[in-house]
């Protein structure tokens, strides 16, 4: 037997198991596709650093752990303590859902009703309302979906159901927040939670999407969000990604922007001792404009990756792309961005930068940023570049009596600023500036607090 | 204050300042001039502390320590203070925002409360006056996007502000027209005190027609090769610096 085949048998047991425990029967759509995306995994495995998409990051790590599926039980409640201290304070009460080891935690999530705004688990709706689900489930991220994404559509069980009916214009932000506590059985624990975001016709909405673990918890988050952005919507979309550093994080965000609308991603990855972020666009009708930020920030032996595809199949479509990372330790960073730019869609406008910022001689980072035009009349561009701190910077700053320290926290915030200066959101913009002064420790400094202070 | 005895410092292996000796006194204004390239501005440098110049030889004694024994932050927290000629554009890092830290930082180590935001904020105002500086400059990113004269105008605006006891300012009028270099020298006029030196770094005379110097030095290759009052200054002016140039090491006493 090959060491592929093992690595698979191991899911196709548990998916087994999984399907005999399974109480109600399941609708026949839902059966065939957790079947065929089981297949489709089981023949690919997981991918290695010979495939093209993949050639940064091995998973090896992954495919030889001997995951286990989540199980709810006491080892879970009796943590929830913990995992709630992890979430962003109570800012976001009254719009909250919690999800633990992947499972709705109803007892931590706190949502108000409103005008037919719809927040819910994912397995509500597949238990009671399953056909709503069956135009959207596993569509929008298909196609050329990965093999973890096909992982997570094997074993969908729960995850966050967002739906914004048509016109409704909705202020607060909605706070998905997916932890892990590291418990539950005795091997670590695998998660496939599922987010299904619909938002109507000329809806608007702010979506926050939070991954955390318990600190030093060894587990595997494998996550897929699919999000639908009808006529004319506008959805403004955050991913803080802070797991654990002993923890996997493997995502997928697939986005389907229709005529119109408008969506922006703001993605931070600050957490896990391996991380691979996609984030997945297409412009499915005329004049959409669609903005992708990212900032990823590592340190010790941490493994950050962002892929991003920008797909303009539609005229008049603006995109912007600026993705910034800053590296720490030995840590590595890969940044992979494709435009791509299809026949016809003419009068594209898209822009994409990466910026890199190296704070030691052992980090390392791969800038991929990839432009393919098959139309005539577009404007497009990218840049890449990648450097450490400015020596003058800080010998300025130093010789105005600011501590060294002090003066690279200062920089290093300046760096990072420009991507997090754009979260419109005060109380994350907030929480994630406290959590980069956490992750890069050579921030920590006291004097920096003091003197910024 | 100062006292610089037998200077040498190299940049990249290459020996630039090449045995100097300088007493500077509280209240008084030193004007060091030369031609492009004898060493003036690695003086400053080396006075500030920037990382890259290596002093071989030579002592700085400032209020009694080892000057060159402290990292540029401690010296700056102990009242030397640097105007930059080429002042660094910082990006993402606000002008009030990195001042009220460095005031912070120099006032706790003086023994000061911190000034809060407001206090900070009326000192801002006080100071911006002095030198002429738009406010809005003020809080924008460090030097990002200003025109050379603002750029010098902040560094004089700064040293206000951080209120220095030795005040080392390399070719601040260069680069300047002439209503600028009206505004800079008038700040620096009124910034003189009994109790804080000043060393003028310059390459032109014209500075010195606006802040008159107590004593006047030239450097050529590395060496103070001439001292005097202001009178050096016009005489350099007329004459130039050939006739100070390349002395032949045995015709200093």
């Amino acid at each position: 037997m090959t060491p592929l085949a093992q690595e698979t048998d191991l899911y196709r047991a548990d998916f087994e198991a999984l399907a005999a425990r399974r109480a109600s029967a399941e609708p026949g759509w839902l059966a065939r596709r957790r079947e065929e995306a089981m297949g489709r995994f089981e023949k690919r495995g997981f991918p290695t650093t010979r495939d093209e998409e993949w050639r940064f990051t091995s998973v090896a790590p992954i495919a030889r752990t001997a995951f286990r599926r989540a199980v709810p039980g006491p080892g879970v409640r009796g943590r929830a303590a913990d995992v709630a201290a992890l979430s962003l304070d109570h800012v976001f009460d009254g719009r909250q859902i919690v999800f633990v080891d992947g499972r709705h935690a109803p007892g931590l999530s706190s949502i108000e009703a409103e005008d037919g705004l719809e927040i819910r688990s994912l397995a509500d709706v597949l238990a009671r309302q399953p056909d709503r689900l069956e135009p959207h489930l596993g569509r929008l991220a298909g196609g050329r979906s990965s093999s973890f994404a096909d992982l997570n559509a094997a074993f969908v069980e729960d995850g966050a159901f967002v739906s914004i009916p048509p016109g409704l214009v909705t202020d607060r932000p909605i706070h998905l927040v997916f932890l892990s506590s590291g418990a539950g059985t005795p091997d670590p624990v695998v998660s496939h939670p599922r987010t299904l975001v619909l938002a109507g016709r000329a809806s608007q909405a702010t979506i926050v999407e939070s991954y955390a673990g318990v600190p030093g918890a060894a587990y595997f988050t494998n996550a897929v969000t699919e999000i639908a952005v009808e006529d004319g919507a506008v959805v403004d979309h955050y991913k803080l990604q802070r797991e654990s550093e002993a923890a996997f994080h493997v995502a997928t965000t697939a986005v389907v922007q229709a005529r119109s609308s408008r969506f922006s991603s703001h993605s931070f990855a600050l957490g896990a001792g391996l991380a691979r972020n996609d984030v997945r666009q297409l412009f499915a009708g005329e004049g959409g404009e669609c903005v992708l930020n990212g900032l990823f920030a590592v340190a010790g032996d941490q493994h950050t990756d962002s892929h991003t595809f920008i797909d303009h199949a539609h005229p008049h479509c603006t995109s912007r792309e600026l993705y910034r990372g800053i590296l720490d330790g030995r840590a590595r960073g890969v940044f992979v961005g494709r435009i791509l730019v299809r026949e016809g869609a003419q009068k594209t406008d898209a822009h994409q930068t990466n910026k890199n910022l190296l704070l030691s001689r052992e980090a390392l980072v791969d800038s991929v940023p990839q432009l393919e035009i098959l139309a005539s009349d577009v404007k497009c561009k990218h840049g890449s570049t990648t450097g450490q701190l400015d020596p003058s910077a800080l010998f300025y700053l130093r010789s105005r009596g600011i501590p060294e320290a002090a003066a690279r926290g200062m920089l290093v915030s300046a760096f990072a600023g420009d991507v997090t200066g754009r979260v419109r959101v005060p109380a994350l913009r907030a929480g994630l500036e406290r959590h980069l002064r956490e992750r890069l420790p050579g921030l920590q400094d006291r004097d920096m607090q003091e003197a910024v202070l | 204050m100062l006292e610089i005895r037998g200077l040498h410092a190299s940049v990249n292996g290459q020996e630039i300042l090449k045995g100097v000796d300088l007493s500077v006194k509280a209240g008084e204004i030193h004007a060091i001039m030369g031609p492009n390239g004898s060493g003036k501005s690695t003086l400053a440098h080396v006075i500030a502390g920037r990382p890259g110049y290596q002093v071989t030889a030579g002592s700085v004694v400032y209020k009694g320590r080892d000057l060159l024994a402290m990292p540029p932050e401690e010296r700056a927290r102990q009242g030397v203070f640097l105007a930059f000629q080429y002042p660094v554009e910082i990006p993402g890092v606000s002008n009030v925002y990195f001042l009220k830290a460095a005031l912070n930082a120099i006032r706790k180590h003086r023994g000061q409360s911190e000034l809060d935001a407001m206090d900070f904020l009326s000192l801002v105002k006080e100071k911006a006056q002095l030198v002429d500086i738009d406010e809005s400059l003020v809080k924008r990113p460090v030097n990002e996007g200003f025109s050379g004269g603002e750029k010098k105008r902040n560094e004089i605006f700064q040293m206000a502000i951080l209120d220095p006891e030795l005040a080392v300012l390399d070719e601040t009028d260069s680069g300047l027209d002439i209503d600028a270099l009206r505004v800079v020298a008038a700040g620096v006029n009124q910034l003189r005190d009994p109790g804080r030196a000043m060393v003028l770094v310059t390459h032109y005379q014209r500075l010195l027609d606006y802040v008159v110097p107590d004593f006047v030095h030239v450097l050529v290759e590395g060496r103070i090769v001439k001292s005097g009052d202001k009178e050096l200054a016009r005489d350099l002016e007329a004459r130039g610096y050939e006739w100070l140039e390349a002395p032949a090491p045995a015709a200093r006493s």
